[in-house]
């Protein structure tokens, strides 16, 4: 099972026992939830926009070691970001984990490349992406909180 | 000391290969089984020789055709110790055969404050019908309780009393719980629902293929099962209906074959089990699930069931002594069906069952369409071993040692 140990290393060591900014959001404006009903895995992503910019991201969610790492990845990836340049990084993303390229310059996001080789697995590597960009789409709400 | 079907593994052609570079050892029975040779030459012999359309045609083809495939429907009678082959109705399948019911039976016998019966451990396909059956007739779908922190306990037969009152109408269980490998006390809740005067609907997608099942014994009105759980082919199954509730009931698909006559205002049905097959049906699987029947009654099916419920045993046994091992279901030494379901602690289902893979292994990771059940457990999903009758100890043995480096690498253990 070399290629899975090569992919799970760097994942699993990291962003899945150490999830970044998991948990909820108290001052969040924005909340979707992405869900995959042939597994039962989901992932619900807050968001805060500061103008366009995403001033803080937070996911929370249950699901397997590539969904939870490629979740806990993308809000460290996304902070900052305008909604186009987060539909952009995740064109990226999407492209990586089908085709197993690597990403033009360096970054964690190279360990998802081997995603490509496990089909099945790419749903789970690109949801709480897709709970993300829902998020962008919709229209800033009162803090829940 | 189970019986031994070692010699039938060569009968299953598709067994006989390497996945990523590992001998397949195949533990996804409870989903679908493989199919002996006897059976995928069933099916080509049927397409080479005899295809026609049924109960239509006047031409030695037809003619042949409809044999078989009358054939077949007495087989399945007889499997099921019906006491007679119009009480079979060929199904596409479990689910198929359960929204027949919830169809057919539903509406004309349902109102208001009516009651349908379930349980807590039903796969959805036995559990969505009834919750849209009760919104569309207004009556109430309550759930007999799953008991125990990993549901070892079985259904709640306390609360059962309790539910079975004179309001239900109908209850409907599964014989084996595909999730948990509980076997249900099928002809106690058959004489139990009787006693209110409430139909019984037992899905028996995961017990037709592994154990006897005689529906006079049971005292069940209606049971249904998929040809593809028992080494049949995929898209054919059965319902089994009591003939005098069957003849009462409505069609629920209409159309060409299921009418005695047809005039430009209206049409007449035939009794079952024409009123219940509009269209051509699936020919060709139900010769070949005649086959299947066949195979597994001259391999003896008490002789199969003790043989997949010692591997589950086994396998129970073993995986409790992983570490981070949860195993859903009966304990330790109860009786189970042919499978068992567990969590791990370190590593989630998918993860489990990807690493598995890799090691030859085809396991099923997820809520087993059982997400209220999976809810209730404080689970997102679990890992999935089932057996059937070319399963052997050598593969208990490889799916352990596979769990044991998986549990080592996710750092558990």
């Amino acid at each position: 099972m070399s290629d899975l140990t090569d992919l799970y290393q760097s994942v699993i060591l990291d962003h899945n026992k150490r999830p970044r900014n998991r948990g909820r959001l108290p001052a969040a404006t924005r909340v979707a939830t992405g869900d995959n009903p042939t597994c039962g895995d989901n992932c619900t992503v807050y968001l805060r926009l500061d103008g366009d910019r995403i001033a803080a991201i937070s996911f929370e969610g249950q699901g397997c070691a590539i969904s939870q790492a490629s979740a806990s990845l993308m809000t460290t990836q996304l902070k900052g970001k305008t909604a186009a340049e987060a539909a952009a990084a995740f064109a990226d993303f999407k492209d990586i984990v089908t085709t197993g390229r690597q990403p033009e310059e360096f970054s964690e996001t190279a360990a998802f490349a081997g995603v490509h080789a496990f089909p099945a697995r790419i749903k789970c590597a690109t949801l709480g992406w897709h709970a993300a960009l829902e998020a962008l789409k919709q229209p800033d709400q009162p803090s829940p909180s | 000391m189970s019986a031994d079907f070692s010699r039938a593994r060569a009968d299953f052609p598709a067994l006989h290969q390497t996945v990523n570079g590992r001998p397949l050892v195949y533990l996804d029975n409870a989903a679908t089984t493989h199919k002996p040779r006897a059976v995928i030459d069933a099916l080509v012999h049927y397409y080479e020789h005899d295809n026609s359309n049924v109960h239509r045609g006047l031409h030695a083809l037809s003619m042949r055709s409809t044999d078989s495939f009358e054939a077949a429907r007495a087989r399945a009678a007889q499997f099921l110790n019906a006491a007679d082959p119009a009480e079979i109705i060929f199904t596409r399948g479990t689910t198929e055969g359960i929204n027949l019911v919830a169809q057919s039976w539903g509406p004309a016998h349902l109102k208001a404050g009516d009651i349908i019966l379930a349980t807590e451990m039903e796969h959805h396909s036995n559990l969505v019908p009834w919750q849209r059956l009760a919104a569309r007739t207004g009556a109430t779908l309550r759930l007999v309780p799953v008991a125990g922190d990993d549901a070892e306990h079985g259904l709640d037969l306390d609360a059962l009393d309790r539910l079975l009152t004179p309001q239900v109408k109908l209850f409907a269980f599964t014989h084996i719980s595909n999730t948990l490998g509980t076997i249900n006390p099928a002809a106690e809740l058959c004489a139990r629902a009787r006693k209110v005067g409430a139909l019984t609907v037992v899905d028996a997608a995961q017990s037709a293929g592994h154990e006897p099942l005689d529906v006079r014994a049971l005292g069940c009105d209606f049971l249904a099962f998929s040809g593809h759980k028992m080494a049949g082919p995929t898209g054919i199954g059965v319902l089994y209906g009591r003939r005098a509730l069957l003849d009462a009931l409505d069609p629920w698909q209409t159309g060409g074959g299921m009418v005695a006559s047809v005039t430009y205002e209206g049409a007449q049905w035939k009794p079952s089990p024409e009123r219940f097959e509009a269209g051509t049906p699936n020919i060709a699987d139900a010769v070949a699930l005649h086959t299947a029947m066949d195979y597994l009654d001259t391999l003896g099916r008490p002789a199969l069931a003790v043989h997949d419920h010692a591997l589950a045993l086994e396998a129970r046994a073993a995986l409790a002594g992983i570490p981070g091992v949860r195993v859903l279901g009966p304990r330790a030494g109860q009786p189970r069906a042919g499978l068992v379901s567990f969590a791990l602690k370190d590593a989630h289902a998918h993860d489990v069952v990807t690493f598995a893979d890799q090691d030859g292994i085809a396991l099923r990771g997820g809520h087993h369409c059982n997400q209220p059940l999976m809810k209730k457990l404080g689970l997102p999903s679990t890992v999935r071993a089932s057996f059937y009758l070319y399963n052997t100890a050598d593969d208990i043995a490889v799916l352990t040692a596979s769990l044991r480096r998986i549990v080592k690498f996710f750092g558990g253990g």
